[in-house]
């Protein structure tokens, strides 16, 4: 076994490209559900509208990488609107089953063949961020200890942890202001923000729209870092993966998710990195490669339970002002 | 009062890894095929050819090629299903030979014979919908008719599925998001029963449903009891069953395989042409067994001393237990009801759509569209809305393509809830 | 306590005012019309003409199930009507959502209380404060907007809850408060939206009798600063003792109003309390 390989690759990847991605989407959730309490099930369709927003604008409607990532993120705020309008006024659980499903009508209909000249079907869309590359201000990859990023690589992670910062600030900011008491306020009970006189339809559209568009931000590092949009990487897994990840580094807390997704992706990639280096060297012979991915699933399904059940505020939140328990 | 509630967590906590234990045991019986030795070729592309009816078609002639000048080929077997092993990721061209295709079938989209595919991992699936273009051999009424029947077929398959989770959510208020992997494991028992250990259909059929209520008996008594007792939130509890659903799903894989299989007997049955509608026994079968099943739950939940008490832990679960029921073994019987008909939900379902990982999944969101079309919460509701489900999804193929179907589905449950939350038989205050 | 100069005169502009139900009053903040609320086949409430006079406290009185809750959720928009008109100091509510309600100057509070529990004391009383600059997502980001309102916002919450006596827990997590003390947060706190007419939904429920009294100096204090008081309540001795006049509710229906004295005598609220068979005086106390 290579206990180097392992180091390199977890660390490498625990800070890299998918980390932004998860971190970003779990920012966005985070003001969804961490701070107002809202059961969204479908951050990947968020991911999903930004990236192809930005991939249809450039690859098939031949516009700038700049008037993609505007569509995308006008993509991302009219996809909340829509969500919003039906389900706000409904009960929790009722949100979740509709946040759920309209990310698979959004997963549906862009790999549909029908609309295959437009979306490129389950192919999805490629090479259409060779402005954004052409900006890049480094020379060379990086090598540093266990941290190896090639120079294209190094260049989208370092804009997407930057993109995580400033996302951080503004809940930040966002959180310590009235608006954020309010939202605190709804996420415990919204007939009491309402006595008050505050328009609870309203805030809560608000937070859906925050988050969607930080969610957003994750579509397009997921799109730019590898040059495509294919469908099938927004599907439910990728919600709940970001759910796992708020989750552990503690909902309702600013860097509870960057921690969590740090972490997650650290510890699916090392065990992934360990357990497919103990099939090569034989120390283990029941189980396959492919067989391999299948067990980081089996890790985010078990997380999810036992964070929920034994340590549901996770790393860094607090018990106390947790939304679980809004009934 | 810390102190006792780790003292539970301890005692429950074994109950949790006894289920699992339990089910990782139950697979082990399916290792053998996830083990099978591998080609030199490390990846592959494969499909499943279908007709618009949803049935297998053979001899359908595919080439994979890429350009550093690999080719590949196969001709699609009896059940309609082709590989092509391939070097590994990468870019691909998988094309079509229009010319083996059956007479009368034709691609949705005729000019689409190729198709060009990246894979970032080891295997891809494609398809070739077919379809649409049969529609001027029949009359739109003939059409009409035979959908209709198609959508009652699936919609009992949903409802089966359906009322388990509207009794769940009645009794307990928790949204079993794992509700799909039950409906799974009735197939995968079904399939390991038939074919291995070579019992006859009937028989396996029966056995996967009682192996699935056991596993909801399991589910309620090591997880969901021990969660409501500490007093674990709703929403924590919904989140808890999307990790359950996640870790059962990927267990099945890993046990079961990527692949679709078909069970052992009955997969090639030919059809009966009773007036315009073509249907196969094993269908009319399987759907009086479905009706039958939903039949005896409506009088379990009418006419017994625990169907009753079921409804009544439903509509007030402090009232029910003062009045001397015992809720939680109430429970445990709808866990078990809920789950068996889950079970059955899989193993006709799979009839005709082959066994797969992830159909539970996939029929999740049609069956919450059912249940809430109904109304989270009553089971004659979940029966109704599952049954409208089934049908439009049908019908609506006459007018959108068929691969828009769900998509359909879906927007009317969205739609329903915009108008009508309480859902077509629920009653308003239960939405809160 | 002795009558104070804001007690008698809420109490002499009800002196002409006749005493039946739906009397029109001579300055009335609150006029409802033909309010009707049905769930299902039953109706709940059915209130053909409801006027409340400014500066005074009015009990809204009726055995359970008589509909004072549902009226005052109809009233706050918190519930809608089947039909119906009313009108807060001449602007018409109906239909209007409640948040915009509470906007007009006309708060109320809940039955079982809504103090939010997993926030300070302090951020409770701030989320009353109306117009506040940094609510909105964009000036909330930049401190500088709204940090000033916010510096009076907090001086007049923590005047507020001096004078409730909860001053000492204004960074506690309102969670932590005991049944009282939460009535109190909550009357507070709908002081923070700068009401005209408050709604106080059976403020003495689950309140200890030791802060019964105190809980009704507040009320009273609420009519002394020029604000009007319309409350739910089954305590018949805290009715006599506050209010200024009685309204009562039986079956959804507005059945008695006038002065606390003469309205426990009418022979309409005995029946609705005890039942139509009853004949007793509810003072007398002996039964048949």
């Amino acid at each position: 076994m290579d206990i180097g390989l392992i180091l390199n690759q977890s660390i490498t990847q625990g800070l890299g490209v998918q980390a932004v991605i998860f971190a970003l989407a779990a920012i966005g959730l985070n003001v969804h559900f961490g701070y107002t309490g809202l059961l969204n099930f479908g951050q990947a369709a968020f991911l999903a509208v930004a990236a192809y927003g930005l991939g249809v604008t450039v690859a098939t409607l031949g516009f700038s990488l700049w008037v993609g990532l505007i569509v995308g993120v006008l993509a991302a705020v009219v996809l909340a609107l829509i969500l919003g309008i039906p389900t706000l006024r409904l009960r929790a659980d009722y949100l979740a089953i509709v946040t759920i499903a309209t990310a698979e009508i959004v997963r549906l209909v862009v790999r549909s063949v029908t609309l295959r000249d437009i979306f490129g079907g389950s192919d999805g869309i490629n090479r259409f961020a060779d402005e954004f590359y052409a900006l890049n201000p480094f020379s060379s990859g990086l090598a540093l200890g266990p941290l190896t990023f090639s120079r294209n690589d190094l260049f989208v992670v370092v804009v997407g942890w930057l993109l995580v910062l400033l996302s951080c600030l503004i809940v930040f900011l966002a959180m310590r202001s009235p608006w954020g008491r309010v939202l605190k306020g709804i996420r415990e009970d919204e007939e009491a923000v309402r006595s008050l006189g505050k328009n609870v339809y309203s805030y809560k559209m608000q937070a859906l729209v925050v988050g969607g568009v930080l969610g957003c931000l994750g579509g397009f590092v997921f799109a730019i870092s590898s040059q495509s949009v294919q469908p099938d990487n927004y599907g439910t897994d990728l919600t709940f993966f970001a759910w796992a990840a708020m989750i552990l580094g503690g909902a309702a807390r600013v860097f509870g998710p960057v921690l969590g997704s740090i972490l997650f992706w650290f510890l699916l990639v090392f065990i992934n990195v360990t357990l497919t280096e103990a099939v090569r060297v034989g120390y283990i012979t029941f189980i396959d490669g492919t067989q391999v991915g299948q067990i980081q699933f089996w890790i985010l399904g078990l997380t999810l339970m036992l964070l929920m059940i034994f340590r549901p505020q996770g790393i860094l939140g607090d018990k106390r002002e947790l939304a679980f328990d809004v009934k | 009062m810390n102190h006792t509630v780790t003292r539970i967590e301890r005692r429950r906590w074994p109950a949790l890894l006894l289920l699992l234990g339990v089910l990782t045991a139950c697979f082990g019986l399916l290792a053998a095929p996830g083990n099978a030795a591998k080609e030199d070729l490390t990846g592959e592309i494969s499909g499943v050819m279908r007709d618009a009816q949803g049935q297998p078609i053979a001899g359908v002639s595919f080439q994979v090629t890429n350009a550093s000048g690999f080719t590949g080929s196969d001709i699609s077997n009896r059940q309609g299903e082709w590989v092509v092993p391939i070097p590994g990721p990468g870019q691909y061209v998988v094309s079509l030979d229009p010319a083996t295709l059956p007479a009368g079938v034709t691609l949705t989209n005729p000019e689409r014979t190729s198709l060009t595919v990246s894979l970032l991992s080891n295997s891809k699936t494609v398809a070739f919908p077919t379809g649409a273009a049969d529609t001027t051999r029949e009359s739109f009424l003939d059409r009409f008719l035979q959908l209709a029947v198609d959508g009652l077929v699936f919609g009992l398959v949903i409802a089966l599925a359906g009322v388990g989770l509207s009794m769940i959510f009645g009794t307990t208020g928790l949204t079993n998001f794992a509700h799909g992997e039950i409906v799974t494991l009735g197939a995968l028992a079904t399939f390991v029963f038939n074919n291995f250990i070579g019992l006859p259909f009937p028989l396996a059929v029966a056995l996967a449903v009682v192996v699935c209520g056991l596993f909801g008996a399991l589910n309620d008594w090591g997880l969901w009891k021990p969660l409501r007792k500490k007093g674990v939130s709703l929403i924590a509890m919904l989140v808890v069953s999307i990790g359950l659903g996640i870790l059962l799903r990927y267990i099945y894989l890993f046990f079961f395989g990527g692949d679709t299989e078909q069970y052992a007997s009955y997969s090639g049955q030919p059809g009966l042409a009773l007036g315009p509608v073509d249907i196969t026994p094993k269908v009319i079968i399987g759907s009086v067994v479905a009706i039958l099943a939903l039949v005896l739950t409506m009088m379990w939940l009418g006419l017994t001393r625990n169907g009753k008490a079921s409804r009544a832990v439903s509509d007030n679960p402090a009232l029910a237990s003062a009045s001397g029921i015992n809720v939680e073994r109430v429970i445990n019987q709808v866990w078990i009801i809920g789950a068996a008909l889950a079970g059955l939900s899989g193993a006709l379902y799979s009839m005709s759509v082959g066994v797969n990982w992830l159909e539970g999944f996939q029929l999740l969101l049609l069956v919450f569209a059912g249940v809430v079309l109904g109304g989270l919460g009553t089971a004659l509701g979940a029966i109704v809305g599952s049954l409208v489900v089934g049908v439009l999804l049908q019908i609506s193929t006459l007018f959108l393509p068929t691969e828009m179907k769900t998509v359909g589905a879906l927007l009317i449950m969205i739609i329903i809830l915009l108008i009508r939350p309480q859902g077509l038989l629920g009653r308003r205050e239960r939405v809160g | 306590m002795s009558s104070s100069e804001k007690q008698q005169e809420a109490r002499a502009s009800l002196v002409a005012v006749a005493q039946e139900p739906g009397a029109p009053k001579p300055d009335p903040i609150l006029v409802a019309v033909g309010v009707q609320r049905q769930f299902g086949g039953l109706t709940a409430v059915d209130v053909s003409r409801f006027e409340l006079q400014r500066g005074t406290i009015t009990a809204l009185i009726g055995p359970n199930g008589a509909g004072k809750t549902t009226f005052f959720n109809l009233l706050t928009g918190f519930d809608k009507p089947n039909e119906g008109e009313w009108t807060f100091d001449g602007r018409s509510l109906a239909g209007m959502p409640a948040y915009k309600v509470a906007r007009t100057g006309m708060v109320r509070t809940f039955q079982l209380t809504k103090a939010l529990s997993k926030m300070t004391v302090m951020q409770n009383m701030l989320l009353g404060a109306p117009n506040q600059k940094g609510e909105n997502f964009f000036r909330g980001l930049i401190p500088g907007i709204w940090s000033g309102q916010e510096k009076a916002n907090r001086e007049r919450a923590e005047e507020l809850l001096r004078h409730f006596k909860l001053d000492a827990k204004a960074d506690d997590f309102a969670g932590s408060l005991s049944g009282g003390q939460r009535k109190l947060l909550e009357m507070a706190r709908a002081l923070m939206v700068q009401p005209e007419l408050v709604m106080l939904d059976e403020p003495m429920a689950g309140v200890n009798p030791a802060l019964k009294q105190s809980l009704l100096d507040h009320i009273r204090e609420l009519r002394e600063a020029g604000m009007t008081v319309l409350f739910v309540e089954h305590d018949m001795d805290m009715v006599r003792d506050v209010s200024d006049w009685v309204v009562v509710m039986a079956q959804g229906e507005i059945v008695a109003e006038g002065t606390p004295r003469e309205v426990m005598q009418q022979q309409a609220v005995i029946d609705a309390y005890l039942g139509e068979h009853h004949s007793v005086s509810l003072d007398s106390g002996s039964g048949s």
